[in-house]
C-alpha cells in the first residue's frame, strides 16, 4: 500500500494527543480515529519469521568458542554444604570450568524485583558466596563444558554432603510460627471499612466459605537461557527478558559496574507470564564466563527451571458476603493467608480486585502471610486477581444460588457508580454493558437456575460465570527515540518487549496512524537496553508506557519539522497542536489541503532524517481516575457423572478493555489468558513436598496445561469503549483473561452438578 | 551414511549419544526446532523424519542415517512459504512462536498419519474413517504438542482450513 492509497483511508489529519495524562484534557485524538490501522486485524508482523523459525531466541545466538553450562542443584532447603567434591567433574572430557562457592567471583546479590524502580532480580540471596542453603533445589555448582551434554555429564558427577538445619517447609507449620500482614506497593494489605463482621452477622442472607489455590508455575514453553560474553569490563547478555533495562541495572548492581556497561538484548522471547526476569542464571552464567574467559550458554533444563525459576504461591481465603434479601451487599470479607519465601517481595496479593468489584457498605480485606524456605515465590499472570477473583466470584455465585437470583443480575445489581474503597471516578467503567452483550451470545437465558438439571447421557451440563478485572498500570520510566527519514520512513526505538503479545505489530499501527504513514513506512525496534526508556512487560502496562512515549516523542518531532519546514512551507506560521499526521507528511487539522510531506520538509532543509529522543511524562492519571479492565466470563461444562471428568464445552468472555488496537492479536491475548485459566481450574498444580521443600513434578509430563483437547473453540467479543483518560484510549490486555476464568468454570461445574468445589485445582477426584 | 536434512547431506555426529535435536540446533545452528523441555513431554523439537513426525530431542542422530529429516526451516520452497505456514499467520496460530516449528511439522505428520488409516483415540467410525478429518481429532492428534500462550484455537484452525482445501482439491481431482 502506498503513501497516495492510504490517502483514501485517512479521512482527515490525526492531531496531537495532549502531552500530559490525568488532566482531563481532550482525549488523545485516536480514540475516536476510525480509519486508520488502529484496531484492525494486521497479522502480526514477525510472523513470517516465526513460521520458519528463523526468530532468534536468546539460546540461539552464536558465538566464537561458545561454551555451555549446566547446574547443580541442592537436595535440601535449609543448611549448609557440608562436603562438596568436584575432582570427578573436573576432569570428566571437555570441561572448562567447575564453578562452586568455594572459587565464584565477588558479587552483590540481585536488586529484588519491586525494592527499585529497576531492580529486576527475584530474589535477594547471596549468589555462591558461602556455604548456605536457602532452598530445597539452590544452584551449588556450574559446569562448564565444551558441548551440553559434556557439560551435563560432568554435572552428574559432582558429589555433594548437607548438613541440615531446621526449616519451615509445611505451610501448617509457617502458619503456626506466626504469620504477619503482606505489603504490597507501598502498603499494607490489609483495608477495613465499617464493621464487616458485624454487618455480615446482620445481614439477612450470608455465605461464608473457605477457598483455596495451590502453586503454579508459568511453564513458558522456552525455558530461561541467557548467552552471555564479557568483553573487558563489559557485559552482553542475550537474555529471555521482559524487563531488559531492568536486567541490565540489577546485573550492573551485582557485578559493581556502570549501568551503561551492560548490554542486554532480547529480540523474541518464548513466552514470559511474569517468569522472564533477573533469576540467579543470567548472574551465574556471567560469573562463569567472567571466570573463564569464554562465551557461555546457559539454558536451564526444564526441571531447572522449577528448581530456580520462582511462580505463583498458595492461597488460602476466606470469602464472606453479606446482602440483604434483594441482594444488595453489606457486607465482604475477604481474607487469607498465602506462603512466601524469605527473600522475595510479592505476598499473592489475592484481595485487590475485591477492593473494587462490587458496591458494599462494609469491606474487610487482609492478606497475611506464612513464610516458609522455599524457592522465591514471583508474579505470574494476574497475580492477585487470578486466584482471588476465584474466591471472590465463586463467594458471589454461591450468595446468588442461596438468594434465587440470577448470578449475572446480582453482579449487575451490585455495580458500584465510583470506586467503591476508594472513592474515585472510575475512568471507564462498562462492565454492565459487557455483561448483557455476552449473556445474550452466550445463551444465559437458557441455563437452569437449578443444579444438576441438565444430563446428556452420562454427562451433567452446567453454565457459569464470573466477573473478570484487572488494573490500567502506566509506571514512570517511559521514553521513545523516533527518527524519520527523508524518505518517508519512520523507526520506533524503545527498550519494551515483544513475548507473544504482538507488541510491535499494535505500535506499527498507532504510529502509521499517528504520523499519516503507512504500516510498511514504519518500523517498531525493542528487546535492547540501549535503547530509551525502562519499560517492563508486566503489570499489562507496556502498551500504555509505549502509547505514551510515543505521544511524548511525536511532540518533539512535530516540532522540530515545523522548526524544518520554515517560512517557505505552506504549514509556515501553524504550532504543532494545528497540525497532524496526514498522507505522509503533515497537515492543518482544519484545512487538510494545507499540507506537506515529510520528504518534502527534510528535503528543502537538506536533511537526510530527523531524530528526537523524549520522556514519557509521569502517570498522573493513576492518581485522579480508578483505572480497570473488565471481562464478563461465561463458561460451560460437561461433567461426567461416573468419572467426574470434567471438560469444558463453550467459553466466552465479553470485556470491556478500552479501545482494542489490533482485532486478531488481541482476541489471541484474551484467549490465552482464558486459556491458562482453564489450565488454573482444572489441572494446574506445581507440587510441593512439605516435608523438604522439593517441588515434586518438574516436568511438563508431571504438571499438566491445556492441551489442545483441553481447548474449545474461545468466543471473545469486547465492546471497544475507548477509555478517555489513557493514550489510544487503550488498556494492556494480557492478563485480564485469566481473571474470572476458574470461578466460572466453578460455577459451571457447580451448575452442572450440583457440588460446589472450593479447592482447586477442580480435579476428577474432588467431583466423584 | 549421511543425514539428509532439507535435501542437504550432513554427517552423522562422531558421539552416538547426540540428539538428533542438538545435531540440528548446535552443530548445523538449525534452530527452528526448539528444545521446550528435552524429554518429549512438549512437543517443540517435533520434525519429520521420512515424512514421519518424531520428537527430535527423543531421536538419537545417528538414527537418521541415509534417512529424510525435514525441519521448519525446510517447509518454505521457491514459491514461498508453505500453505499451513500461511494459514498460521492468518489465524494467528501462535503468539511467541516458540511451540511453532513444531506444531507446524507434528500438523505435517499428523496430516499424513490420518491419510494413511492411523486411528486416534476418539475415532469412532472405522468403516467411515478418512471422510473428515474433525476438529475433535485434530485437537486429539495434535495434543503432543503444548503451546503456553494458549493459541489452540488458531493453530486447529489453520490446520483445519489447510485440510480442508486440500481434500476439497482431491475431491475435485477424483471429479475430474
Amino acid at each position: 500500500m502506498s503513501a497516495a492509497n492510504n490517502a483514501g483511508t485517512l479521512a482527515a489529519a490525526v492531531g496531537l494527543a495532549a502531552n500530559s495524562w490525568g488532566q482531563g484534557e481532550r482525549p488523545d485524538p485516536l480514540n475516536r480515529h476510525k480509519h486508520g490501522l488502529v484496531g484492525t486485524s494486521i497479522s502480526r508482523i514477525d510472523g513470517p519469521l516465526k513460521v520458519q523459525g528463523k526468530a532468534t531466541f536468546a539460546a540461539e545466538f552464536l558465538m566464537e568458542g561458545l561454551t555451555y553450562a549446566s547446574l547443580v542443584f541442592s537436595t535440601i532447603a535449609k543448611g549448609r554444604i557440608a562436603t562438596l567434591d568436584a575432582s570427578a567433574a573436573e576432569a570428566a572430557p571437555g570441561v572448562v570450568l567447575v564453578m562452586t562457592y568455594k572459587d565464584a567471583p565477588l558479587m552483590k546479590p540481585m536488586p529484588l524485583f519491586m525494592t527499585a524502580e529497576k531492580a529486576a532480580g527475584g530474589d535477594n540471596l547471596p549468589i555462591m558466596q558461602d556455604d548456605q542453603i536457602h532452598w530445597n533445589g539452590q544452584p551449588i555448582a556450574l559446569i562448564l563444558a565444551e558441548t551440553q551434554e559434556q557439560a551435563d555429564y560432568a554435572s552428574s558427577l559432582i558429589h555433594a554432603t548437607f548438613e541440615a538445619e531446621p526449616s519451615v517447609t509445611d505451610f501448617e507449620d509457617a502458619k503456626r510460627q506466626g504469620t504477619k500482614t503482606g505489603e504490597f506497593g507501598g502498603g499494607p494489605l490489609k483495608l477495613d471499612i465499617g464493621d464487616a463482621e458485624a454487618a455480615l452477622n446482620q445481614a439477612a442472607v450470608s455465605i461464608d466459605a473457605e477457598y483455596s489455590t495451590p502453586r503454579h508455575s508459568h511453564n513458558a514453553i522456552e525455558p530461561h537461557a541467557a548467552t552471555v560474553v564479557w568483553d573487558g569490563d563489559s557485559l552482553v547478555v542475550h537474555d529471555a527478558s521482559q524487563a531488559v533495562v531492568h536486567t541490565a541495572w540489577s546485573l550492573s548492581s551485582v557485578f559493581g559496574i556502570d549501568e551503561g556497561q551492560v548490554h542486554v538484548t532480547s529480540p523474541y522471547v518464548g513466552g514470559g507470564f511474569g517468569s522472564k526476569t533477573l533469576w540467579q542464571h543470567q548472574v551465574l552464567g556471567a560469573a562463569a564466563s567472567k571466570l573463564s574467559g569464554r562465551p557461555v550458554r546457559i539454558t536451564l533444563s526444564r526441571e531447572g527451571v522449577y528448581r530456580m525459576v520462582g511462580g505463583r504461591s498458595q492461597t488460602e481465603q476466606r470469602v464472606a458476603l453479606g446482602a440483604d434479601q434483594d441482594g444488595h451487599l453489606k457486607a465482604i470479607i475477604h481474607t487469607g493467608v498465602v506462603a512466601m519465601s524469605r527473600q522475595n517481595a510479592l505476598p499473592e496479593p489475592f484481595i485487590l480486585a475485591t477492593r473494587g468489584a462490587y458496591a458494599a457498605e462494609s469491606f474487610k480485606l487482609h492478606v497475611e502471610v506464612a513464610q516458609l524456605d522455599m524457592l522465591a515465590n514471583t508474579f505470574m499472570r494476574a497475580p492477585g486477581e487470578a486466584v482471588g477473583t476465584f474466591g471472590l466470584e465463586c463467594a458471589m455465585d454461591e450468595l446468588a444460588d442461596k438468594l434465587g437470583i440470577d448470578p449475572v443480575e446480582l453482579r449487575i445489581l451490585n455495580e458500584p457508580d465510583k470506586h467503591p474503597t476508594e472513592g474515585k471516578p472510575f475512568s471507564s467503567r462498562n462492565i454492565v454493558e459487557a455483561w448483557r452483550t455476552g449473556a445474550q451470545r452466550f445463551g444465559w437465558a437458557k441455563r437452569s437456575a437449578k443444579p444438576a438439571a441438565i444430563r446428556d447421557g452420562d454427562w451433567l451440563i452446567g453454565m457459569g460465570c464470573a466477573t473478570g478485572t484487572y488494573p490500567y498500570y502506566r509506571m514512570p520510566g517511559g521514553a521513545a527515540r523516533i527518527t524519520l527519514t527523508r524518505e518517508g520512513h519512520a523507526r520506533v526505538e524503545i527498550a519494551a518487549h515483544e513475548m507473544g503479545m504482538g507488541t510491535a505489530t499494535a505500535h506499527v499501527q498507532v504510529t502509521a496512524d499517528r504520523l499519516g504513514l503507512t504500516a510498511d513506512q514504519v518500523t517498531f525496534s525493542y528487546g535492547d537496553s540501549k535503547m530509551p526508556g525502562a519499560v517492563l512487560a508486566g503489570g499489562s502496562q507496556q502498551t500504555a508506557s509505549i502509547g505514551a512515549a510515543i505521544v511524548a516523542a511525536q511532540h518533539a518531532l512535530v516540532t522540530q519539522l515545523l522548526i524544518l519546514a520554515g517560512n517557505s512551507s505552506p504549514l509556515a506560521g501553524l504550532k504543532p497542536e494545528e497540525v497532524g499526521g496526514l498522507n505522509g507528511g503533515l497537515a492543518e487539522l482544519a484545512n487538510p489541503g494545507r499540507h506537506e510531506s515529510y520528504a518534502s520538509i527534510l528535503g528543502r532543509a537538506g536533511r537526510d532524517e530527523v531524530a528526537v529522543q523524549q520522556d514519557a511524562p509521569p502517570p498522573l492519571e493513576l492518581q485522579n481516575w480508578s483505572m480497570h479492565s473488565y471481562g464478563a466470563m461465561f463458561c460451560e461444562a460437561r461433567v461426567n457423572a461416573i468419572t467426574g471428568e470434567t471438560r469444558i464445552s463453550r467459553f466466552l468472555g465479553s470485556f470491556d478493555c478500552g479501545r482494542i488496537l489490533n482485532a486478531k492479536t488481541a482476541a489471541s491475548q484474551f484467549r490465552g489468558g482464558i486459556i491458562m485459566g482453564l489450565g488454573l481450574a482444572l489441572m494446574e498444580e506445581t507440587q510441593f513436598d512439605s516435608r523438604n521443600g522439593r517441588i515434586m513434578n518438574p516436568s511438563l509430563a508431571d504438571y499438566h496445561v491445556p492441551a489442545h483437547m483441553d481447548v474449545p473453540e474461545i468466543d471473545v467479543i469486547w465492546n471497544d469503549i475507548p477509555d478517555p483518560h489513557t493514550p489510544m484510549g487503550a488498556h494492556g490486555i494480557g492478563e485480564i483473561g485469566i481473571t474470572g476464568t476458574a470461578a466460572a468454570v466453578a460455577n459451571a461445574v457447580f451448575n452442572a452438578t450440583g457440588k460446589r468445589v472450593r479447592e482447586l485445582p477442580l480435579t476428577l477426584d474432588k467431583l466423584m | 551414511m549421511p543425514i539428509r536434512i532439507n535435501g542437504t547431506e550432513a554427517s552423522a555426529p562422531a558421539d552416538p549419544r547426540v540428539s538428533l535435536l542438538d545435531l540440528l540446533r548446535e552443530d548445523l545452528h538449525l534452530f527452528g526446532a526448539k528444545k521446550g523441555c528435552n524429554q518429549g513431554a512438549c512437543g517443540a523439537c517435533t520434525v519429520l523424519v521420512d515424512g514421519q513426525r518424531v520428537l527430535s530431542c527423543l531421536t538419537l542422530a545417528v538414527q537418521c542415517e541415509g534417512r529424510d529429516v525435514t525441519t521448519v526451516e525446510g517447509l518454505a520452497d521457491e514459491h514461498g512459504l508453505h500453505p499451513l505456514q500461511r494459514a498460521f499467520i492468518e489465524h494467528d496460530g501462535f503468539q511467541c512462536g516458540f511451540c511453532t516449528p513444531g506444531q507446524l511439522c507434528s500438523a505435517l505428520g499428523m496430516a499424513a498419519e490420518f491419510e494413511r488409516g492411523v486411528p486416534s483415540v476418539v475415532t469412532v467410525d472405522f468403516e467411515d474413517y478418512g471422510a473428515d478429518l474433525t476438529l475433535e481429532e485434530i485437537r486429539e492428534r495434535m495434543s503432543g504438542n503444548l503451546c503456553r500462550c494458549g493459541a489452540h484455537n488458531g493453530i486447529i484452525a489453520a490446520i483445519a482450513e489447510v485440510q480442508n482445501s486440500r481434500q476439497d482439491q482431491d475431491k475435485k481431482e477424483a471429479a475430474a
